[in-house]
């Protein structure tokens, strides 16, 4: 069953449009003039109950406000949009109930008390009973490995405990639908990994559908089984991930470090050179030719180490866009 | 409701524990008190002494618009100061966001998550400045607690107007301290109404209605009843339309927040 369905979904903004300088002050005070900036045009997509969904693209395109038009935070300009069965913006009682939205750059805990006092707020908020509340804390605060933290002030507490424990308070009430803004930014590997599996493991066990944006490649990698790439405020594609670096990005990302410095030219003519920085060089390498540069390389070069990785998604990204000739799926 | 009472035993709790951790606020609010006090006290002394009275108020008299000043001072800093001025940062924190997302009122939210115990000394000090005015004019126990309704209404135009300027700051982030303008005005309710040339009277009944926020309170205590119940219905009328007109008007900001105009 479509938990979320939107079709034709358009945001478009009103701004004020100032010259720079103090002339275009004055100028702007008289007379404003103002300029429509389209954030998001003719979204249209489909998504099950249980379905853990990526939304991709660059900065500024459209992703943070399309998940505020979903949560109901903004009201569409045009287009419709039903979640859960309901009109978002009209934000009634049940079905702010059946979502929580997570923002890795904002925090909704006290920061100078325990994060148990901030979950006994929310615990009141939804109308929760003593029992499924202390319940409901046991089981999120073991799954997320944060039971001997819940009695400190969160100003002491890491960055990283901090996002798990913002993950506890906004899945207290078991939202049905959960949107996650950038879960895992400015978090290190391990507490990147920690969130990951948390949320896999949340998805599995209560079938919560998840919509995700992130920068982070093993994000969406570890997560999602489909993207929506965005760009523009319009959908570029939609399907599974595999499916996107077939398409979008058929590149891996080669990193070498030689027992002696190797010249920028010597690496040219196995794929491109990203960066060469004494014995260390990164190069960005078609798919389909990885192995045969690998063999070549060790073969003529004093290789010390090799690793190879997906490159950044801001990477696969950038290179989707430059690349001439692609436009939105129909 | 019952949800509603929970909710804010917990919002009170949490928010006096927080507060508890910064205990030098406590000397710092107590001096403040004593030190308003004492200079409203020592203005109304300079007069007196003098040989004026105030629209014929006796000093007792004007003592107790000064308590009820001091009271309404009390309550400024217990719930508008800490909880209104604040629209302004969940505004550009975005920390809004995640009261609208919740299945509560945002108004009842964002007026009283938080209860400032720093407002304790101006309590006691409007009710010791009532109590000696009542005691001093031999006036009853029960005269005092008859200046409660007038008290609530003040309350309640108080937390209109202060609502009405702090959810500006959901159009115009830049004008968040507007709220002291409206305090500042607000202090010409330290003396009687009546002390005031016409004009200001006028001024201070019609456009910013300072004469119900504390002599309306007053006339009731020191017992001037004369044209007291005409003046408390305007009183209560006026506090609940400012009430609802808040009410509306924070549904109608939030339109603009959530862009729902365009």
């Amino acid at each position: 069953m479509a938990v979320i369905e939107t079709r034709n979904l358009t945001k478009i903004y009103r701004v004020a449009r100032k010259a720079p300088g103090w002339l275009g002050s004055l100028r702007h005070f008289f007379r404003r003039e103002v300029q429509d900036i389209v954030a998001v045009r003719d979204l249209t997509f489909t998504i099950e109950g249980g379905e853990v969904v990526g939304f991709l693209g660059p900065n500024g395109a459209g992703k943070t406000t399309t998940l505020k038009m979903l949560t109901g935070l903004i009201h569409p300009t045009s287009g419709e949009v039903r979640v859960a069965g309901f009109s978002p913006w009209k934000r009634e009682t049940a079905f702010l109930r059946n979502i929580s939205l997570v923002m890795g750059q904002k925090q909704q805990l006290i920061w100078d008390l325990p994060a148990l006092d901030s979950l006994r707020i929310n615990a009141v908020v939804y109308g929760l009973e003593e029992t499924t509340f202390r319940h409901r804390v046991a089981e999120l605060s073991e799954l997320l490995e944060i039971q001997h933290i819940l009695n400190q002030p969160v100003r002491k507490l890491s960055l990283g405990e901090r996002m798990k424990a913002e993950l506890l308070a906004a899945l207290l009430h078991f939202p049905r639908i959960l949107f996650l803004d950038e879960p895992t930014l400015g978090l290190d590997v391990n507490a990147q990994a920690a969130i990951r599996q948390f949320l896999r493991a949340y998805n599995e066990r209560y079938g919560a559908t998840m919509i995700l944006t992130s920068h982070y490649m093993a994000d969406i990698s570890a997560l999602c089984e489909r993207v929506i790439l965005i760009h523009q405020g319009t959908v570029w594609y939609d399907g599974p991930l595999s499916g996107l670096l077939e398409k979008f990005a058929p590149y891996r990302e080669i990193r070498v470090e030689f027992h002696q410095p190797i010249a920028r030219e010597n690496l040219q003519r196995f794929g491109e050179v990203e960066r060469v920085e004494g014995r260390r060089a990164h190069l960005i390498v078609r798919r389909k030719d990885v192995t045969d540069v690998v063999a070549q390389m060790l073969r003529n070069f004093p290789v010390m180490d090799l690793t190879i990785q997906d490159p950044p998604i801001e990477e696969i990204i950038r290179r989707v866009f430059a690349l001439p000739g692609h436009s939105p799926v129909p | 409701m019952k949800r509603y009472l929970r909710l804010l035993a917990l919002f009170w709790s949490t928010s006096v524990a927080q507060e508890m951790e910064y205990r030098l606020n406590f000397l710092l609010a107590l001096l403040s008190s004593l030190g308003s006090a004492a200079g409203g006290l020592f203005g109304l002394s300079l007069f007196y002494r003098a040989g004026h009275a105030l629209s014929g108020w006796t000093y007792p008299e004007a003592v107790a618009v000064l308590g009820v000043f001091t009271l309404l001072q009390a309550f400024s800093r217990a719930l508008l100061f800490p909880n209104l001025n604040r629209i302004v940062d969940h505004v550009q924190y975005g920390t809004l966001d995640f009261i609208l997302l919740k299945p509560v009122d945002s108004q009842f939210w964002i007026s009283l998550r938080i209860l400032s115990p720093w407002a304790l000394p101006d309590a006691l000090m409007g009710s010791l400045l009532l109590m000696w005015a009542t005691w001093q004019l031999k006036r009853s126990f029960l005269s005092l607690m008859g200046a409660l309704p007038a008290i609530l209404a003040g309350i309640l135009i108080l937390y209109g107007l202060w609502f009405f300027l702090a959810s500006l700051t959901i159009w115009f982030v830049k004008i968040y301290n507007v709220t002291y303008v409206l305090q500042s005005f607000l202090e010409a309710g330290r003396f009687p109404i009546g002390a005031y040339p016409a004009l200001f009277r006028w001024f201070f009944t019609f456009v910013l209605p300072v004469a119900f926020l504390t002599t309306v309170p007053a006339r009731q205590v020191v017992g001037r009843t004369a044209g007291h119940v005409g003046s408390l219905v305007m009183a209560w009328g006026l506090g609940l339309l400012l009430f609802a007109g808040s009410r509306m008007f924070w549904r109608f900001a939030l339109r603009f927040y959530t862009s729902a105009s365009s």
